[in-house]
């Protein structure tokens, strides 16, 4: 039986990058970037992916938009998709991406490749959730969220091998900045979700394929090592699915994206923010388990901004708990972890080296900078 | 003095001078020593290794080796009555011809591309053990029975996650040993308490009434021989097999294959996981460094993600022959470090090779027969044995290969007897007397296939001596 | 480029072979009094334990037997036959034959371990001196040779480490073992197997080496010792070794130098000036003696003098007449293996010592450091290879490269050309331990054993792929051509209704084989 693979091209991702601008959602910005004289990359960046699926081409077949949002790209490759939706030629918008995302969810298809960035992502995340598996191919201006391959050719090798089954999912975040904030130059970044990814473990010999223990399976040892830890502390727990996942083991209601609180393995608090928190730990002993949010490594203030400089000063140092799985310390390819407090001194504190807890009984020395 | 040994070594092809100046010159140094450099001074020997003169001759090394080699005494020269986990059978030239070929002595870790012969061959010993066992999931082996007794034992604890295992007294002390380095952590993580079972002192069997006691829902697994370490059969598996699962436990079973030509493969009564000692397949005993052993199972995911050990699965080529692969090499170390199950790494290749030979030398046939020649030969020498005055012998007639003998009534010690036997030129079996008291002066005897009945009057016949 | 291709014999798996009746050996036949004067075999077996139905093994003639193995043998690449230098952390060194004859003599191979030890002398007496012998390369005090392997070799350090804070009464509260992430996988899963919790020091992304900052933020009242390689699984010697041992030292650790990648060591640096507390050599690599398929092999573990009685038992010693077996060590942790090991590998160092000597040994590390730095001069001048961490400039004994940039230019990867040079007759290359920190790496090691020449022909073996990768990357992703099969399937491996580990469960999940019958 034939894959269905479908392709969403979003044709004016990274029209922004080229001419000095921060990304091209909105619709002044992008008139903009035009006038400013930025060529779509889009198109180039498809049909670099389809180079490496020829291998497979015969055994998929191919959902896609109409015009530059993938059926020009899929003819150019040569392959004769079956077409969906309508659109208003070269002037989609956002709503544009979330139609197809819809329509490829209806038409169950085994993946969606999709051409873009960082907000071409958070719509198809709005529409999909992880209902089915998709992977990105950067062509945008933004790339935080971890839900793309480093680039069109690995796009297009992993999206080969996962059609082929032979290799797995993960869950993926799919992270934004506010784009109007940072043309201000004010970085603020959020996690928006997670999207599942295919994903093909970088560090396994010859014979690879398969991976145990999967990724749950560490997250799962990570959770278990915090809390067969667990003192009478009151536990901060910072976004993201690794850390949540000790309270999905306490079996705790949560906030995957939020701040919790836990003190003698009961919930304390669910999503609340900076102040709500100061007051909680207020004179009391307290941990932070944090985890690395987004692609590139970031330990405080990216989508964990609650956990502030003043909550990070009053926890102190030596109790903060970093956990990551180790493929993920692995993907920062040495570079150190970053934190950006808005305060110097706390980011100064951090400095060093740090104890990253990646599975039961096992952690890593990891460089904060 | 130090005799110099001359610039080229015949091991050593770079070890012509101009061709190491040249190669140093190409990468930028003057001489060796501003490599070395390099390292830090005190971290650097300042002197000569104090090692003997060389003797890069090889007829020099030869007889040198030879002559302290030659102080030895030999099973072949010495009639050998000695098995405790280590037994002489026939080693058929065709297994040593294989066993000696450089290909298979030199491979190491080749794919199945540049190595196949290598990875189908140990495929041919996974299937035959296989048959042996009728069991449809045998690993590589490990380095001795005692390390594959201690990773089944950690499989199942792992898979039901208990801690606690039950192990019969009438066990080698050496292998108890060896389960104890793998299983006891002391105070660390992961300790598996090993309590031990009795054994019935007439028959060698376990006594059911201790292991119920002492099996609860915390008993993750129980491991019992058979034959057990004193030769004894144990024919209560079936009984064992209910009583262990209906504790939610994992049964174990230790055997010699050499057996399974006679007796029931531990399948048939309820054995999860069966491992045990290859050295009997057409392994020369090397002073005990012929050892190996193999863990099976059946071929059910949750036992295969739970080995420490590779297991090559055959696989399909792209143009459609066969090729071989390592089946979920992720649980090991290799992929994914601390988090592998337990460990793996050099173990025991060339012995799998002779082992697979051995196989498929005897057959179905020869496997019987040689079970048959065994039990016969070992039962004769029981017999008239236990006809000399002085001499009894014990856990008749339930044994395979080796049984007890002991010396009470004669009023000589084990180790008396020995002694009068090796000048006569005979190995008497194990003295076993510090490790199990409650048998009094008794030896362990090993009669296999070798032993004709020359022999065996020839050990009677001194014995009688001996103890008179 | 050498014209090659490895023999296709097509030999069946022997399963399939044979004919009803055949047989490779005759068993002895029992003599007519034996029979005669003992029942038949089933009065000694009880009823419930005879076996009902024969194993269905094949039945074979003997021609035939010998036949299909020496095939498969021909159809194995071992090291005799090639330029093995791809193998990183094997050291795939020439074994002498002369030593695979002295371990085939009765005198070695027909000795059983619970001999006499009056009977036993020799053996004993080889033991002893290669004791003392690789005590004084390493400088520790005594060795046990029972570790089967490598792997069970660091396990008894483990096990050696546990025992001493056992006795010092300070388990469980220290029960962290750090490691780096460059030592040997084992350094990290036998410890943990022993009960450590695991500490693994990332590297400097520059140096690739770990920093002693990071060792100083792990160490703790909960260190209960080091495990680390050296030279590390990238060739790069660690020269602050000594101060890592001091930090572990004062944190009341104990410190053991895996020494698997020692070749290049041979009397240039020790444990000793390192200030190890033990040590452990693969026999079966620096010392020459065979991989034989992966074993026998021997992880032989060191130690100095305040731990020796931590050591398994029995220990050989002399007492100036003769070689007795220690077993009278109480604190000993037993045993770690049946009997005394694989005591062929001792046999066969201690012929390769007393070949080589002291200047021989020290030839045997120049030659190898001399080997590798030539060898990353070829390479790195090939486009698409880069040497990792090329801030450091020396090597010892092997390097770890990257083929990133060649995967990044034509996505033709470390694993396709790990297939593809075995077509020009040589033996695959190692890519590396998990996990691949550097992208698409191989590890090279090509020791004393390969002259300049052999090297040259292998640099130029990937210069040639390397450039294929870029003119016709199908051919080397779908290598190899010029191998006994051809490109294997391996999803099947990690499928539980595919994978097949006996006959019996091919041919239960398959149906019947596909194979034809082949004539013999």
């Amino acid at each position: 039986m034939k894959k269905k693979l479908g392709l969403i091209v979003n044709p004016i991702a990274g029209m922004g990058g080229s001419v000095g601008l921060k990304g091209t959602d909105g619709k002044k910005t992008l008139s903009q970037a035009k006038q400013l004289g930025a060529i779509p990359r889009a198109h180039i960046r498809t049909t670099e992916a389809f180079k490496e699926l020829s291998s497979i081409k015969n055994s998929i077949e191919l959902y896609t938009y109409p015009h530059e949002m993938g059926e020009e790209q899929a003819k150019v490759c040569s392959y004769t998709p079956k077409i969906l939706g309508s659109i208003s030629k070269g002037k989609t918008t956002s709503l544009d991406t979330k139609n197809a995302a819809k329509d490829m969810l209806n038409h169950k298809v085994d993946l969606i490749l999709f051409v873009g960035g960082d907000g071409t992502a958070r719509d198809i995340y709005e529409v999909v959730g992880d209902k089915i598996p998709v992977l990105g191919v950067p062509a945008g201006v933004k790339i935080h969220s971890s839900s793309f391959a480093i680039n069109p050719r690995a796009a297009g090798s992993l999206a080969t091998k996962f059609l082929q089954g032979l290799i797995e999912l993960r869950e993926a975040e799919v992270m934004d900045i506010d784009e109007e904030a940072f043309r201000q130059n004010v970085l603020s970044a959020k996690l928006y979700g997670y999207l599942k990814v295919p994903h093909e473990e970088q560090m396994v010999q010859n014979v690879k394929i398969g991976s145990i223990p999967s990724q749950r399976e560490t997250i799962e040892s990570i959770a278990w090592e915090i809390i067969s830890n667990m003192k009478e502390d009151y536990y901060i727990i910072g976004p993201g699915t690794t850390t949540k996942s000790i309270l999905r083991k306490l079996n705790l209601e949560y906030s995957l994206l939020g701040v919790d609180i836990v003190y003698q393995k009961k919930l304390i608090a669910s999503d609340i923010n900076e102040n709500q928190i100061l007051k909680i730990i207020d004179g009391k002993k307290s941990k932070i388990v944090v985890t690395v949010i987004g692609g590139q490594g970031y330990l405080f203030g990216r989508g964990n901004q609650q956990i502030s400089f003043k909550v990070i000063k009053k926890v102190g140092k030596d109790n903060i708990i970093i956990v990551a799985s180790e493929d993920k310390i692995i993907s920062l390819k040495g570079n150190p972890l970053l934190v950006d407090t808005n305060d110097e001194e706390i980011n100064k504190m951090l400095k060093g080296y740090f104890r990253v807890t990646t599975g039961y009984r096992r952690s890593m020395m990891y460089r904060i900078a | 003095m130090t005799k110099k040994i001359e610039h080229t070594h015949p091991y050593i092809p770079n070890s012509v001078l101009e061709v190491r100046q040249e190669m140093l010159r190409d990468i930028g140094f003057e001489n060796i020593q501003e490599i070395l450099n390099t390292i830090p001074k005190k971290l650097r020997l300042n002197r000569s290794l104090n090692l003997p003169d060389p003797l890069p001759s090889e007829f020099d090394l030869k007889k040198h080796v030879s002559e302290i080699l030659s102080k030895n005494k030999s099973c072949t020269e010495y009639l050998n009555f000695l098995g405790a986990g280590c037994w002489q059978h026939h080693v058929p030239a065709v297994v040593d011809e294989i066993a000696h070929r450089s290909e298979f002595v030199t491979a190491y870790a080749g794919n199945t591309y540049s190595d196949l012969g290598k990875w189908q061959t140990f495929f041919e010993f996974q299937s035959m053990m296989g048959e042996l066992l009728e069991m449809d999931a045998v690993s590589l082996p490990t380095f001795d029975w005692g390390t594959a007794a201690s990773f089944a034992i950690r499989m199942a604890s792992r898979m039901n996650i208990k801690k606690e295992v039950l192990i019969p007294k009438i066990i080698s002390p050496g292998r108890l040993s060896i389960i104890k380095n793998f299983c006891n952590t002391g105070s660390l993580s992961g300790n598996i308490d090993i309590k031990l079972i009795d054994y019935d002192p007439e028959t060698g069997l376990i006594d059911l009434q201790d292991l119920e006691n002492k099996l609860s829902s915390n008993t993750s697994s129980v491991y019992i021989e058979n034959p057990s370490y004193l030769g004894t059969i144990e024919s209560q598996g079936d009984e064992i097999a209910r009583l262990t699962h209906n504790n939610g436990a994992e049964l174990i079973v230790g055997i010699d294959p050499i057996s399974l030509g006679l007796l029931t493969p531990p399948i048939n009564y309820g054995g999860d996981i069966v491992c045990g000692e290859i050295q009997p397949l057409g392994i020369h005993m090397n002073y005990g460094g012929g050892v190996g052993g193999f863990i099976a199972t059946r071929d059910e995911p949750r036992y295969i993600a739970e080995y420490p050990t590779h297991l090559v699965s055959i696989t399909d080529t792209i143009d459609g022959g066969f090729g071989f692969g390592y089946c979920t090499h992720d649980r090991t170390l290799y992929a994914v470090r601390e988090e592998g199950k337990d460990f793996t790494g050099t173990t025991v290749g060339l012995w799998t090779i002779a082992a697979a030979v051995y196989m498929a030398l005897l057959g179905p046939n020869g496997i019987k027969e040689i079970g048959h020649t065994i039990i016969k030969r070992s039962h004769y020498a029981e017999k008239i044995l236990s006809e000399i005055n002085g001499i009894e012998t014990l856990f008749s007639p339930y044994f395979f290969k080796e049984f007890v003998v002991n010396f009470d009534s004669s009023g000589k010690t084990v180790n008396d007897v020995n002694k009068f036997l090796l000048d006569h030129k005979i190995f008497g079996g194990k003295e076993i007397v510090k490790d199990f008291p409650e048998l009094g002066q008794s030896s362990l005897y090993c009669v296999t296939e070798i032993h004709n009945q020359e022999d065996i009057t020839r050990l009677a016949e001194t014995l009688n001596q001996a103890i008179k | 480029m050498r014209k090659y291709h490895a023999p296709v014999w097509n030999e069946p798996i022997i399963m399939e072979m044979g004919h009803k009746g055949e047989r490779g050996i005759a068993i002895p036949f029992i003599e007519e009094d034996i029979q005669k004067s003992t029942k038949d075999a089933k009065f000694y077996i009880p009823n419930k334990m005879i076996r009902k139905s024969p194993p269905n093994i094949p039945e074979i003639s003997q021609p035939h037997i010998l036949r299909h193995y020496l095939r498969l043998s021909q159809q194995t690449l071992g090291m005799a036959l090639n330029i093995d230098l791809g193998m990183g952390t094997c050291t795939m060194k020439h074994s002498p034959l002369i030593n695979e004859e002295l371990v085939k003599s009765p005198y070695f191979a027909e000795i059983h371990p619970l001999q006499d030890e009056n009977t036993t002398q020799g053996i004993l007496e080889i033991i002893y001196k290669f004791n003392r012998y690789i005590c004084e390369i390493s400088g520790m005090d005594e060795f046990t040779f029972q570790p089967g392997g490598g792997a069970l070799g660091i396990f008894t350090n483990a096990c050696l480490i546990r025992k001493y804070h056992e006795m010092n009464n300070d388990l469980p509260e220290r029960n962290e073992i750090i490691t780096t992430l460059f030592s040997h996988p084992a350094d990290a899963a036998c410890p943990a197997t022993a009960g450590f919790k695991i500490i693994t020091l990332y590297p400097n992304s520059e140096t690739g080496l770990p920093d002693i900052e990071a060792l100083k933020a792990a160490v703790s009242k909960h260190t209960a010792g080091l495990m680390i390689t050296n030279p590390e699984d990238t060739g790069i010697f660690n020269p602050m070794i000594d101060e890592f041992v001091k930090i572990i030292h004062e944190a009341g650790g104990l410190c053991a130098y895996d020494q698997a990648n020692s070749n290049a060591l041979f009397g240039i640096t020790r444990a000793k000036e390192a200030g190890f507390d033990m040590c452990h050599f693969n026999i079966h690599k620096a010392f020459s003696s065979p991989h034989g398929c992966m074993g026998p092999a021997c992880g032989a573990v060191g130690v100095r003098k305040e731990l020796t009685e931590f050591l398994p038992v029995p220990i050989v010693t002399f007492d100036g007449s003769k070689y007795h077996l220690d077993n009278d060590r109480p604190n000993s942790i037993g045993k770690m293996r049946e009997f005394m090991g694989n005591i062929e590998t001792i046999l066969r160092a201690y012929s390769w010592i007393m070949s080589m000597g002291p200047d021989g040994l020290r030839t045997v590390a120049e030659t190898s450091i001399i080997n590798i730095n030539y060898l990353i001069k070829k390479l790195t001048k090939i486009r698409g290879v880069t040497l990792a961490y090329p801030k450091q400039n020396i090597r010892l004994d092997q390097a770890r490269f990257s083929l990133k940039e060649l995967k990044d230019e034509t996505s033709v990867g470390t694993d396709d050309v790990a297939r593809r040079i075995v077509d020009f007759g040589v033996q695959e290359y190692f890519t590396s331990h998990h996990p691949w920190i550097v992208q698409e790496p191989f590890l090279p090691e090509p020791c004393e054993t390969y002259s300049k020449e052999d090297i040259d022909y292998w640099a130029e073996i990937i210069r040639y792929t390397c450039e294929e990768a870029r003119t016709n990357p199908e051919t080397v992703k779908t290598a190899p051509h010029n191998q006994t099969i051809k490109k294997i399937n391996t999803k099947a491996l990690n499928d539980p209704n595919q994978w097949a580990l006996t006959w019996r469960a091919y041919i239960k999940k398959k149906g019947k084989s596909k194979q034809e019958h082949l004539s013999p």
